[in-house]
């Protein structure tokens, strides 16, 4: 099997254990559920540090360096925010 | 490091990030389960950093900590009625980081030569396209939140077609590069002459994609946003994976688009709570055209309430539903509700909370702002929960919503026919405080207000509500 389609199994059963895992959250967590998943899509930061990492080029390393910068703002913001909000969801 | 000890701790870090996901479904777990993907997430940028050469260390860790603090501050300091436009930002940052580890890449295989295969060329290709879309869509849907971008529609002339042309033109200059050639016509581009042939065409991409991200949200009108927040949300994931594919990195692969699939179930169930499918709510420029002219507010007459007459009405009622609306959050009278909600409860009164899916500007603002001002989460009832309880609900108090408690929807010739609101006017009595008697987004009047039993309490809701705490006091 090639490595492309390793690939894409790989994708397409992730998208379904997200759908099943996912398709349970009730509309209060919508809001958390959002930022909290917006905080994962900031993994892009493992493409960027390794194409950063080993940048010889100029263009390559100042791309990477923007990719760091804004996948860390999402990632760093995203999990910081998340808690923030669910930390205020209490049951009394 | 070795390799097969990164790909095991990259499984280790996909399993944290599922379960974390999952124990997101309830309140009482959510919060450990945010802790445990973002350990997944340390995780995994701990064991990249260790497994890989890092020639630049300096570079790297300035970026990091740049992004941190930035990230940081904004996430501690937001105030929570700004979350829309808080999470449409991060949103465009995870795009926007994607299409930039594709360009790399693609600037890096530009020097390489011909020995870049068609399936990076095709993944370089999607991952720099989805993610400028998303990157520029997500700050115009920033704009949108923040006021600084209109909130109404925009649309031009043969609008759809140029979307259309652009995103062929965007697809001609991906197919190019990709090394696929379109109709055998144009020549394999990629690794045949490097970066200065190839370049133009991919500054093509990129330009043409980012417009494109523009183009695509500019005719989304600002009640339409939970779903272009949610549908842009699964873009940034769909990047990230795709980026996964072009870096062959099986974890970017796996997060990615576990936030595809959150992001598209989250479009869907919008869409659902308006009845209206994605394509007319991309394209649909809702409460445009005509349909403004057909509301003729203030024509008929309305019961017009006081604070005191309400608070009369409120404390020696039996139960309390409160729909709260978009209006709640732009007067952020969160606070003063609560206080109107306790003393109404410290009397005896049952007060309960019904909050349409689509209230607001993104999944859920209503239930962060009511959980900001300490209401607790077992009192926010979803619709179906709701509007079994209307019947016997002697008092509906909505704050600033309108189209998702408009009868209308059940006629089948209106604009919002068939989309599932709260029947609140079930309800004994029904007060409705809002500013003015103007239509909502849908364009259309609302004869709730003119109902016999329902009551029009005029005013800022943050003012008004703290009239109202002062009388409920009182009476």
């Amino acid at each position: 099997m090639g490595e492309l389609l390793i690939l894409l199994y790989i994708f397409v059963l992730a998208t379904l254990a997200g759908r099943e895992v996912i398709s349970k959250v009730p509309p209060t967590l919508h809001t958390p559920l959002m930022s909290g998943a917006n905080a994962i899509s900031g993994i892009a930061i493992i493409g960027a540090l390794v194409v950063t990492g080993s940048a010889d080029e100029l263009w390559v390393k100042a791309l990477g360096t923007a990719g760091i910068v804004m996948a860390t703002i999402n990632v760093v913001g995203g999990f910081m925010v998340t808690d923030r909000m669910l930390q205020m969801f209490r049951k009394r | 490091m070795d390799n097969t000890i990164t790909q095991l701790v990259y499984l280790i870090s996909a399993w944290l990030f599922v379960s974390g996901i999952k124990q997101l479904s309830s309140p009482a777990t959510a919060r450990s389960g945010n802790a445990r993907a973002s350990m997944a997430m340390l995780l995994a940028i701990v064991v990249t950093l260790l497994s890989n050469e890092i020639l630049d260390w300096t570079t790297v860790v300035a970026a990091v900590v740049a992004g941190a603090v930035i990230g940081g501050a904004l996430a501690r300091y937001i105030q929570m009625t700004a979350m829309p436009q808080l999470v449409a930002v991060f949103n465009g940052f995870g795009g926007g980081a994607s299409a930039a580890v594709a360009a790399a890449e693609f600037v890096r295989a530009g020097g390489a030569g011909p020995s870049l295969g068609v399936g990076v060329g095709v993944t370089i290709v999607l991952s720099t396209l989805i993610g400028a879309v998303t990157f520029s869509g997500s700050l115009i849907a920033f704009g949108k939140l923040q006021g600084v971008v209109t909130g109404k529609p925009v649309t031009f002339p043969l609008q759809k077609t140029f979307n259309a042309l652009l995103f062929l033109l965007v697809l001609v200059a991906g197919a190019s590069l990709a090394h696929v050639g379109v109709a055998g016509g144009v020549a394999p581009l990629f690794g045949m002459g490097g970066l200065e042939i190839s370049g133009p065409f991919f500054l093509a991409l990129v330009v043409g994609a980012l417009i494109l991200g523009v183009l695509l949200v500019i005719p989304i009108g600002g009640a339409d946003m939970p779903v272009v927040v949610s549908l842009l949300n699964s873009y940034s994931g769909i990047a990230a994976a795709t980026t996964g594919f072009v870096l062959n990195n099986y974890i970017l692969i796996i997060a990615g688009s576990l936030v595809g699939a959150a992001g598209l179930i989250l479009t869907q169930l919008m869409c659902k709570a308006m009845n209206r499918s994605l394509g007319n709510v991309a394209f649909g420029a809702f409460g445009t055209e005509g349909q403004t002219a057909k509301a003729k507010t203030g024509q008929r007459p309305v019961r017009d309430a006081d604070a005191e007459q309400v608070a009369m009405v409120l404390a020696y009622a039996g139960s309390v539903a409160v729909v709260p609306g978009y209006g709640l959050a732009v007067a952020q009278a969160q606070h003063e509700l609560k206080k109107v909600c306790d003393l109404l409860e410290e009397r005896g009164v049952t007060v309960r909370f019904g909050v349409h899916p689509v209230a607001g500007r993104m999944p859920g603002h209503m239930n962060v702002l009511l959980a900001e001002a300490d209401v607790s989460y077992d009192k926010l009832l979803d619709l179906d929960d709701i509007n079994a309880e209307f019947d016997t609900t002697d008092v509906v108090l909505i704050v600033g919503a309108n189209d998702v408690v408009n009868p209308a929807a059940r006629d089948p010739d209106s604009v919002i026919a068939g989309m599932p609101i709260l029947d609140v006017d079930k309800a004994r009595t029904v007060i409705v405080m809002k500013r003015s008697l103007s239509p909502g987004f849908a364009g259309i009047d609302n004869d709730l207000f003119y109902m016999d039993r329902t009551l029009m309490f005029f005013g800022d809701a943050r003012e008004q509500m703290s009239e109202l705490v002062r009388e409920v006091r009182e009476a």
